[in-house]
């Protein structure tokens, strides 16, 4: 079965005064039912830009966007990049759903969560207000939200960060789709309530078959829920493969560095976290070479000026295993050691 | 809910009290003595000794703000025998220039100034929200730039000017006789004399108040367009006139009623330059000939104290409205 989205060679960029900023630049990936992608990288890699423009959410006038994002529909395939607006609106809330960073800001003030809710129920269904009401209860139930009954009619000043997350999330479900988007969804809240909406991401994933796509810039998270990740640089996917070997044999310097910056229960105590030195470059003129380059501890271990003036390509180094890197294997493996413990 | 009604409630009749006893004191406190004013130059002192006790100046400024409160609800007797006359209830006072009840002045002003209020306040309302939504939409584009312009002309204008440019012009024109201008016509027996009368000191005033509305109402927009509960409407898959007009506008228009609510307050009290180039006979005009002219006293006293009331209870409209509009505020 094809998965349910291909995104193919997909850029993203934004004519501005200073010159075009390549947010996102020729990405491909692909998400099934039932399969969790991770999308990981620091602030401005391009992942919320990516997924905004599979989403349509881009405004078109403002953005230049090339390459396809393809939704495996029952009734055929679209193209949510070339398809027309109300097509692609269309799309939205039904077949793909996104939840946000921000579940503060995400939802309308003046509106109580059970209008908000029926509306997008209603937006694809018909059915009364009060049916919408019936229906938004249902998925605060579900998305373990007690008392939904006497919540519904409440307004999101009165929820707490972890609760409008699950609000969010009901919301975004509430039509059924095959692929949720969520947008580093854990990043606004406390750390124990990030499992907690973890879980209920996982859990409503199995309930509902869906096609996941979490963006995050935090390898921790994404450890127990992922089942395959994309690692992202400056617009660039410069690693892809499946979530093990992401952590068990991190292909690239930028994941291992990654790797190296979380904090780790297994490990000796009193070892420093190992900071990325530098700064990710600029959007609007990228290095010759690789955009990794004037950050990577080990560019010097290949021979000539390689990294500085070849783009190396995204290589299937293994089978399933994408990294775009010009180290061969066996520099690799060394660097590999600074991670520390057995990986 | 109730007892935020009581709260805010009781928290404007206590500032109305206030502003009353300021009003008063300042006006007991001026070098002028109203009893002198009451007669002419050649006025012996005996007769203005008369008049003074005869309108209630004699005793001590406490009593006389105590004997004006108690008109307010059981109005006033003024003199004795045959010099005696009253004001009903509620009596803001008498004037001793035009020797009629304040009352009765401001019983005849209020319809024209809330005529002239009301019509301007629809007409800008109107024409600067609509102008700033449109603004906002084409962001950068000509229609931007139109209302940019608008913005520009509508507030270095001052009103005076334009109502002189307009009056002009309707009299050059002959859209209206400029005699019947300057008439009180009710708008229940004469609809049209009353738009006649009206109409263009509403377009005067609202050009001029419209122009703050559309810079307001085209920033709100601007802003609250980027707001990520918009940005989940979208993603909802709500078309952008469903997200306009039930997402946006609700959360962008809301802080307008402050504004509105003020504005339309402050008109109540009389707008002085559009009703004196007009000749419409308003609480404008009133104060404005009161102060002006014949020093009247009670008059400026009472249009003073009527306005700051506007303020204050428009002011707790506009709360009530809010915790209405605005769920968070019904918590606080």
């Amino acid at each position: 079965m094809k998965p349910f989205l291909e995104v193919k060679n997909l850029s993203v960029s934004f004519p501005t005064e200073d010159g075009l900023v390549k947010a996102s630049n020729d990405i491909s990936f692909s998400v099934s039912r039932g399969e969790t992608l991770a999308v990981v990288g620091e602030s401005g890699s391009g992942k919320s830009v990516t997924s905004l423009a599979v989403m349509g959410l881009h405004n078109r006038k403002s953005a230049i966007i090339t390459g396809q994002a393809i939704l495996n529909l029952n009734s055929g395939p679209v193209d949510t990049i070339s398809a027309p607006e109300e097509v692609v609106r269309k799309l939205r809330g039904k077949s793909m759903a996104m939840i946000f960073q921000d579940p503060m800001s995400a939802l309308h003030p003046y509106y109580t969560i059970g209008d908000q809710l029926s509306e997008a129920w209603r937006l694809y269904n018909e059915g009364s207000k009060a049916a919408g009401i019936k229906r938004a209860t249902e998925m605060l139930d579900l998305v373990g939200i007690p008392a939904a009954a006497k919540r519904v009619r409440e307004y999101p000043h009165q929820f707490s960060g972890g609760m409008r997350q699950r609000v969010m999330i009901a919301m975004a479900l509430i039509n059924n789709p095959s692929l949720l988007i969520a947008d580093e969804p854990t990043t606004a809240l406390d750390v124990t309530v990030q499992s907690q909406i973890l879980q209920l991401l996982r859990d409503m994933q199995k309930e509902f078959n869906m096609a996941v796509i979490l963006i995050t810039h935090d390898l921790g998270v994404v450890a127990e829920v992922a089942d395959r990740a994309c690692v992202m640089y400056a617009g660039k996917i410069v690693e892809q493969s499946n979530i093990e070997e992401i952590y068990y044999k991190p292909d690239h310097p930028y994941t291992i560095g990654l790797l190296n910056s979380i904090p780790r229960l297994d490990q000796i105590e009193g070892r420093r976290l190992q900071a990325i030195p530098g700064q990710p470059p600029s959007l609007i003129s990228l290095p010759a070479g690789c955009a990794f380059q004037p950050r990577c501890t080990y560019s010097h271990l290949v021979p000539g000026n390689l990294c500085r003036t070849q783009v190396p390509d995204l290589n299937e180094k293994f089978a399933g295993h994408f990294s775009r890197c010009h180290l061969t294997e066996a520099q690799l493996i060394e660097a590999r050691k600074s991670v520390g413990g057995q990986l | 809910m109730l007892k935020f009604l009581a709260k805010r409630i009781s928290a404007t009749v206590v500032v109305i009290a206030l502003i009353s006893i300021s009003v008063f004191m300042i006006f007991a406190i001026l070098p002028m003595d109203p009893a002198r004013l009451t007669c002419g130059k050649g006025c012996s002192t005996v007769t203005v000794e008369a008049n003074r006790h005869r309108l209630g100046l004699d005793v001590p400024v406490q009593v006389q703000y105590g004997r004006f409160v108690k008109g307010l609800y059981a109005g006033r007797t003024y003199g004795e025998g045959a010099a005696e006359f009253s004001c009903p209830a509620p009596a803001f006072g008498y004037s001793f220039t035009r020797h009629e009840c304040v009352t009765q002045l401001i019983e005849e002003a209020f319809p024209v100034t809330f005529s002239l209020a009301i019509g301007s306040f629809v007409l800008w309302m109107l024409l600067g929200v609509s102008f700033g939504i449109i603004a906002a939409k084409h962001k950068g584009k000509w229609q931007d730039k139109a209302a940019t312009g608008f913005v520009v002309a509508g507030i270095s204008l001052p009103v005076f000017i334009t109502a002189l440019l307009t009056l002009i012009a309707v009299i050059k024109l002959r859209l209206v006789n400029p005699i019947e201008m300057g008439r009180w016509v009710s708008p229940f027996s004469d609809p049209f004399g009353w738009l006649k009368t009206f109409i263009f000191p509403w377009i005067v005033l609202a050009l001029f108040s419209s122009a703050a509305y559309t810079r307001f109402t085209r920033s709100n927009v601007i802003e609250t367009s980027s707001e990520d509960y918009i940005r989940t409407a979208r993603a909802k898959g709500l078309s952008e006139k469903v997200i306009l007009r039930k997402h946006t506008l609700r959360a962008a228009l809301a802080p307008l009623l402050t504004l509105a609510g003020l504005d339309f307050a402050v008109l109540l009290g009389g707008a002085i330059f559009t009703e004196s180039i007009f000749n419409l006979p308003g609480l404008g005009r009133l104060s404005l000939k009161a102060v002006q002219i014949d020093y009247d006293l009670p008059v400026i006293l009472a249009t003073t104290m009527l306005a700051a009331t506007f303020v204050v209870v428009m002011n707790l409209i506009v709360d009530i409205l809010y915790a209405y509009i605005d769920p968070r505020v019904r918590v606080g």
